[in-house]
């Protein structure tokens, strides 16, 4: 493999990393906070890009650029709903109960939803691909890049990366939020509302899930059964990250969006099992994930 | 006199008792189990084919049925895969009696019913699934394909590719990673080495089936620049693969053929360019040239249009050939009987090695050695036509399923190795839309 190849593999790896790291950062935030290992995420992710798909349809025809805001408006309508209802009338009810109760719930949500969408937006695949063509193609040695999967998602990876940081750590919501993860009974105790906290948090996990749907819909074919995909990877990132670790999700996603593009170049028959693969080896070595550490637990 | 009476009441008691006997041998109706994809990326393909199965049953009800017996059908979604299937179709068969079963589109779902369907002695009719091997490895009684399978499918589509542009020398496959996306790739790619043993293969891409994004192995098309890519990849995943290809110039650069993109052209709509080549699995096409004219093909097309939203693709005319044969089975069982109702095996001895026409297409033969049908493919190249928001196809060729499919009793890959360049001079005449 000669240089100018390994600068394509390395564009395409940073671009699929984009996108994996916004589907699995909501994932790992849901879990860091509320511990709970969210089954519907994928169905968050697939509602946001019909939704999307839906907005960017209907305002195209106004204005072409508008249909950028309808993809942050649906990710916020879908995370706001859905992750709201989910937080409040499944999850709410059984924490403190068995871990098992909130993956079943979760992964219910997942059927019920996986059905929804079909009865909403039908079983023919939707495409919206009208962000996608306002932006310029881009060429590297000769071969051609649309700007919006090269720039605009490595964009705004990064900028939701340092946007949460900054969250979590520099504003009062944030600190609440940490507090809550750290300690639960404590938090309360000094008049922290935890429900509320649980349900804002789930909410912008959701809101992420859907984010990444709605950034994925003007590239990708939206077809019943995209969310069972996603779930699986953004699994396989946040497990080989550490569950809870938004910057591990970050660099697991690169690792895995550059390990994968460089075999498709090399050994394109190993593609589909770099992600796992990764996971296994990393998991192997490090139960609790590249970025996990060892937890004390309550007896 | 009254010896005349008497034979007269006799006469008529016994005319009265033989329609009563022929009446009651009539069942009510005749209940065909089908299984299609209601759930998954395939429903793309399985809730059209139930659409058409609804339409063609009650216009098939409303002329009267078969011999006279209305035709019921029920559905069980192939999409719940694995063991449900299986314990889906079993229960329709048992429990609900259906007098026949039109399973699958899949061919994994092939593999598992049609033994099944041996066990348990009903006609079951493949309706979709193309793996060739099926019914390559075994005779069965009850199993007919009342379609082609990959190899003719695919080796038309080869055929076309060497006509239409017979000097590239090199190509590239980017197909799904399941068993369809390697199967036909192996056996588009034996028949290539046969024909045309210099073209050099510069890629061999498999991603996975339902990725929604196919930037990395587009970036190394791009830069291998072969002449040629095929892709026999379907539904969402030939949307996305194709958008983005043509969003980065890679469908201007290279020729791409798109095994069986019948199915996805009017979604494509205006991003789909001119000058692809597009096969069809079988002479499945709306505009099919030796049939746009004739009125009962246009009325089906335009009823389907106005209840689904889209004109027919090809698995509602696989549907429609299962009906077809259907039919035919039973008609031929009925007359052989001599006008009274069969019985279900003799309407299994009917179905070998009958003829049937959906009017939709050519006809079709269901080779009476191995039970598998034997389909023309149609294959064209992509063209824009006034009238259409979508490509529609040129240039289209009709190939005879006698020439392109193997002979009974040798195995499609044995039989692909021994093609000769001589091969593609076959006579096909070209059509335009």
């Amino acid at each position: 493999m000669n240089s100018t190849l390994a600068i394509l593999a390395i564009l395409d790896g940073i671009s699929y990393a984009a996108l994996v790291f916004l589907v699995s950062v909501g994932l790992s935030l849901i879990f860091g906070v509320l511990r709970v290992v969210n089954v519907a995420h994928g169905s968050l992710y697939a509602f946001g890009a019909y939704l999307a798909a839906t907005f960017s349809l209907a305002i195209a025809p106004l204005s072409p650029w508008l249909t950028y805001p309808a993809l942050i408006a649906a990710s916020i309508v879908i995370g706001v709903i859905c992750g709201g209802f989910i937080e409040r009338f499944l999850l709410r009810p059984l924490y403190g109960r068995d871990d098992v109760l909130q993956l079943l719930i979760t992964f219910a949500a997942f059927m019920i939803m996986d059905n929804l969408q079909r009865l909403l937006w039908g079983v023919q695949p939707i495409f919206a691909a009208e962000p996608l063509k306002l932006l310029p193609n881009i060429s590297v040695f000769g071969v051609n890049y649309t700007s919006y999967q090269v720039i605009l998602l490595p964009a705004v990876a990064v900028a939701t990366l340092f946007g949460l940081r900054y969250f979590l750590r520099r504003t009062l919501a944030g600190a609440v939020i940490l507090a809550v993860t750290e300690d639960r009974e404590v938090s309360t105790a000094i008049g922290i509302d935890a429900k509320r906290v649980y349900f804002v948090t789930f909410i912008i996990g959701a809101s992420f899930a859907a984010l990444g749907g709605a950034l994925a819909s003007p590239t990708t074919s939206l077809v019943p059964g995209m969310g069972a995909d996603m779930i699986v990877l953004s699994f396989a990132v946040a497990a080989t990250a550490g569950l809870g670790q938004i910057e591990g999700t970050a660099h697991t996603a690169l690792m895995i969006g550059l390990t994968r593009a460089f075999i498709i170049y090399i050994h394109p028959e190993f593609e589909v099992l770099v992600p796992y693969l990764l996971m296994v080896l990393v998991l192997l070595v490090r139960p609790y994930g590249l970025f996990g550490g060892t937890q004390v637990r309550k007896i | 006199m009254r010896f005349l009476k008497t034979a007269v009441a006799a006469g008529a008691a016994a005319i009265m008792w033989a329609g009563s006997a022929f009446a009651q041998g009539k069942p009510a109706e005749i209940k065909v189990g089908i299984t299609t994809f209601l759930s998954g990326p395939a429903s793309v393909f399985g809730v059209p084919a139930k659409a058409a199965a609804e339409m063609i049953a009650e216009d098939l009800n409303k002329k009267g049925g078969i011999g006279g017996v209305p035709v019921k059908v029920s559905f069980v979604d192939e999409g719940a895969g694995g063991e449900a299937l299986v314990s889906n179709y079993r229960r329709m068969v048992q429990d609900e009696k259906v007098d026949a079963t039109f399973a699958s589109i899949s061919s994994g779902s092939c593999n598992q019913l049609v033994p099944v369907a041996e066990d348990l002695n009903v006609m079951n009719f493949m309706w979709d699934c193309g793996a060739a091997s099926i019914l390559e490895t075994k005779k069965y009684r009850y199993n007919f394909r009342t379609q082609a399978n990959g190899t003719p499918e695919m080796l038309a589509v080869l055929v076309y590719l060497l006509k239409v542009k017979p000097d590239f020398k090199t190509i590239a496959v980017v197909n799904q990673d399941y068993a369809w996306g390697r199967e036909s790739w192996e056996i588009f790619s034996t028949a290539l080495k046969a024909m045309k043993p210099d073209v050099q293969v510069v890629a061999e891409l498999f991603p996975k089936f339902g990725a929604p994004d196919y930037s990395t192995e587009i970036s190394r098309l791009l830069a291998l620049r072969p002449d040629v890519v095929l892709t026999t990849s379907w539904g969402g995943d030939l949307d996305t693969l194709v958008r983005q290809a043509g969003q980065r110039g890679l469908l201007q650069q290279s020729m791409f053929v798109l095994g069986i993109g019948e199915s996805s052209i009017q979604r494509l709509g205006k991003d789909l360019p001119e000058g692809l080549i597009v096969g069809a699995r079988g002479d499945h096409w709306f505009l099919h040239p030796e049939k746009k004219n004739d009125a009962a093909f246009k009325a089906f097309n335009e009823a389907f249009k106005a209840k689904t939203g889209a004109w027919p693709i090809y698995p509602v005319y696989h549907m429609a050939q299962a009906f077809s044969a259907l039919q035919t089975a039973y008609d031929k069982a009925i007359k052989a009987n001599g006008g009274n109702w069969p019985t279900r095996e003799q309407v299994v001895d009917a179905a070998a090695g009958i003829e049937f026409a959906t009017g939709f297409g050519r006809p079709v033969t269901l080779r009476p050695e191995d039970n598998q049908g034997l389909e023309a493919q149609l294959v064209g190249v992509t063209k824009s036509v006034p009238g259409y928001d979508f490509k529609v196809l040129d240039n289209m060729m009709i190939f005879d399923p006698k020439v392109i499919t193997n002979p009974a009793g040798v195995r499609s890959v044995d039989w692909l190795k021994t093609l000769k360049p001589e091969f593609v001079k076959m006579d096909v005449p070209a059509f335009k839309p």
